[in-house]
Parts: structure tokens; sequence; C-alpha cells
């Protein structure tokens, strides 16, 4: 009895934990001393790097374009759960992954540039 | 180069007048902007700014049109740094085409980034081209942000759904396709089921003997479906336009000049205005491609085509900025 309570209470923190995490921040970029669960993607060459990339929950991926050509990050599924603006060279764009799951997305003006982020 | 030959007909598979290693032969040479012209069944080829004794009419034919594309107006990288100054001077090598080409088809891209002021100077840099009359399709670059709602007020007049068109010149009917939206992953150009039902509608009640002109961004042939050089649906778009005799098709996105005839369609992607790109295949990716600040403007160009009537094929020329 005790133990099941203790263990609803860590997932409650757990919880109120990640509700804070993910209340209050949109597609900004995740403040500097989260260090842990900031990871990058650099977009160079006509393509996403690493091309897959798997995330703990609540992590904030960051894209950063180093190609001489500007590309977009959009997720394939039909709500669009990220789409970013057109990023022009060292453009970035950031967004923060509250839900496990699989994201592919691609770069909605060269199309066969593919990627996607493992959220677990 | 300059080289004024005839080459007369020998093999006439097709009996519709037109050798084809005669003219693939031909086609060989317009890189070096050379003139080939079809008249009376037999190809002729002339020198682009040789052209002695042949009167503007025997030159120029009945209707004279020029084609350019992708002035990426924005760009600013090494690869060519002041794209507005190769777009004027693609307008200065078009102010100087022995006939005034009757209007300009722009294939698209021709901003950068979308952006108001890039469309602006665009506008502002054709109107200095003899040739008043512009119609435009619109690259990917071209509908950023907006599912090409700009682009449609700027550039969209009399056209339907994202863009799509058509028009008749002198006898020739052209046809304006959009292949830039709703663009899918890992998917090429799409040119989408309304667009295809107009398509077909439009031309269904056209003679075949009309000559057809197609332009659009993207290749609407398989040039190199890795780079996403390539349109998923155009084979549907080509079967509405297999009765016709003479169908000519014209894209850029490429930034380089390719050909390719299959039987009574000619292929034909132009070269930027702004910056090249590598052959298929030939780099990592099919990004900007630096050259030589003295080599730039013999990679970019200009593409002038030329229709004589009762000639099936029409003349297309490219010619590089230098």
């Amino acid at each position: 009895m005790r133990r099941s309570v203790s263990v609803a209470g860590l997932a409650a923190v757990l919880m109120l934990g990640i509700v804070g995490l993910s209340v209050g921040q949109k597609s900004s970029v995740a403040p500097a001393e989260n260090k842990a669960s900031l990871l990058e993607v650099k977009i160079d060459n006509f393509s996403f790097g690493p091309a897959s990339l798997t995330v703990a929950v609540g992590t904030t991926v960051t894209w950063t374009n180093r190609d001489d050509i500007p590309h977009t990050v959009v997720s394939t599924d039909e709500v669009k759960t990220f789409k970013s603006k057109v990023l022009d060279t060292d453009e970035k764009f950031s967004f923060t992954f509250n839900k496990a799951g699989t994201y592919p997305y691609f770069c909605s003006i060269h199309p066969k540039m593919t990627g996607k982020v493992i959220v677990q | 180069m300059s080289r004024k030959k005839n080459d007369e007909i020998i093999h006439d598979h097709n009996n519709d007048g037109i050798d084809r290693r005669g003219f693939l032969k031909c086609m060989a040479w317009v890189g070096t902007g050379t003139l080939c012209v079809i008249q009376g069944g037999v190809l002729k080829s002339y020198a682009l700014g040789r052209l002695p004794g042949m009167t503007a009419k025997e030159a120029m034919g009945e209707l004279s049109f020029v084609q350019i594309s992708d002035s990426h107006m924005g760009f600013n990288k090494p690869a060519n740094p002041d794209v507005a100054a190769t777009l004027k001077i693609a307008m200065d090598k078009i102010n100087a085409l022995p006939t005034v080409p009757e209007f300009m088809l722009h294939t698209g891209d021709i901003s950068h980034l979308s952006k108001p002021e890039e469309f602006d100077t665009v506008d502002q840099i054709l109107k200095a081209a003899k040739p008043k009359d512009v119609f435009f399709v619109p690259g990917e670059h071209d509908v950023l942000n907006d599912d090409g709602k700009q682009y449609l007020e700027r550039y969209g007049k009399g056209s339907k759904g994202s863009g799509w068109c058509s028009f008749d010149k002198k006898g020739v009917h052209f046809i304006g396709l959009v292949n830039v939206l709703n663009l899918k992953a890992g998917g090429l150009g799409t040119l989408g089921h309304d667009q295809l039902e107009w398509l077909e509608d439009d031309v269904k009640h056209l003679k075949s003997s009309t000559p057809i002109v197609v332009f659009a961004h993207i290749p609407l042939w398989s040039v190199y479906p890795e780079w996403g050089w390539g349109t998923e649906d155009s084979a549907q778009a080509l079967t509405y336009l297999k009765k016709f005799g003479s169908v000519t098709v014209l894209n850029g996105h490429i930034h380089q000049t390719l050909q390719k005839v299959e039987g009574k369609v000619t292929f034909h992607t132009a070269a930027s205005t702004a910056f090249p790109q590598p052959q298929p295949g030939k780099a990592d990716s099919p990004g900007p491609m630096k050259v030589p600040a003295e080599q730039l403007k013999r990679v970019l160009g200009i593409t002038d085509v030329n229709y004589v009537q009762g000639q099936q094929a029409l003349a297309v020329v490219d010619s590089s900025l230098a």
C-alpha cells in the first residue's frame, strides 16, 4: 500500500514537472541551463544531419540551416505538429517534443529532404 | 562558333518533315548560341548574331518569344552576389535579338525568398525589356510561407487554381502549369487532380495540328528524381497532349539547359539568370554551383523560341549571357 502511494506520489511530481516544462514554451529555444535536453540538427547540402534523431520527452530540438539555399522543417503528419517559416542561411527553428512518438518531417521546398525525430 | 550549314532530310521516320538525327545534332550546338530553323522541311542552322543575308522574317518565323527562368531575386551568396545585375544583362541580351520577341515567359523562382521587395525588383528590371508582356509560372521559391497567395495576387490574373492558365498566340496554344505546391515528403513536383482535369478539358477541342507550348517550373520529365528533378503526375498530363503533332515543353528549376526529344514532344530546360547548378549526379546536392567569376555569365542564359507557321517543331535556341 505504502509503495503504491509513493509511486503515485513520484508520478505526480514527474507529471507536474513535465507540465511545468511545457507550459509557457512555444517554439522558442530552451534556456541554456537545460543543455541536456537541447539537441541540434544541421541542415546542409540538401540534407538533415542527423536524418534520424532519438530524443527524450521534453527535449528541444534546434534545426540550423548551414546550406546556401533556404529550407523549411515541416512535420508530415496531418495536423502539422511543427512547421517552421522559411530558414535562410544561419537561421534556426526550434521545437520542444513533449509527447513520445515518431515525428517524420521534410523540407516543403525540397521534398526529397526528409528526416525524423523519435521521442522516447 | 560560327557556321552556316544546311542539313538535308535523310531520315524522316515520322513523316513529319523533321530529320531527327539532324535535329538532335543541331540541338547539341544550341549551347553555343546557334539558331536552328525548320523551313520547308529542311533544317538550317546559323550562328546567333551572325545571320548574313537572312531577313528577320526568315530567321524568326511568325512567332518569336523568349523564356527566362530562375532569377532568384534576393540570392546573394558567392555563386552570384548580384543576381539583379545578371538579370539586367539578360534583358540587354533580349533587347539585342534580331527581332523583338513578342513576349516573355518566366518559368519560376522569380524571387528567392518570396519577399515582396524581391518580386518588386524583378518587375522593375523586366520593364527594361522590349517585350512588354510577361507570363509567369511560380517556382517553389515564389510560394513560401503562404501557399502561393502573394504570387497569385501579383501574377495570377486570369489564371485558375494555384495559377495555371492557357492562352493563344498566332495559332500556338500556350499552357502554363503549376507543379510546386502541395509537395509531399520524399516526392517530386506535382500537378494535382484539379489541374489535370482542367488541362484535359482545355485541350480537348483543339485541332491536333495546333502547336502546343507547355511551360512549368519543375521539369515535366524525369531528369533526376534523386534530386527531385521531375514531376510525379506529368505522364498523365502528357497523355492529354498525345494527339498533337508538336508539343514543346519549357521548364526551369535545374539551372542548366537540357533537351530531350521524344516522338513529337520536345522537352527543354532553361539556364538560370542567377546561378548554375551541377549536372545530374555530378555533385553531392543540387545547390548553387560556384564557378570562377569570369565564367559566371557563360553559364547563365536566356532561351529564344521561334515558330514558323506550317512547320511543326518550334526552334528553341539558348544563348548564354556572355
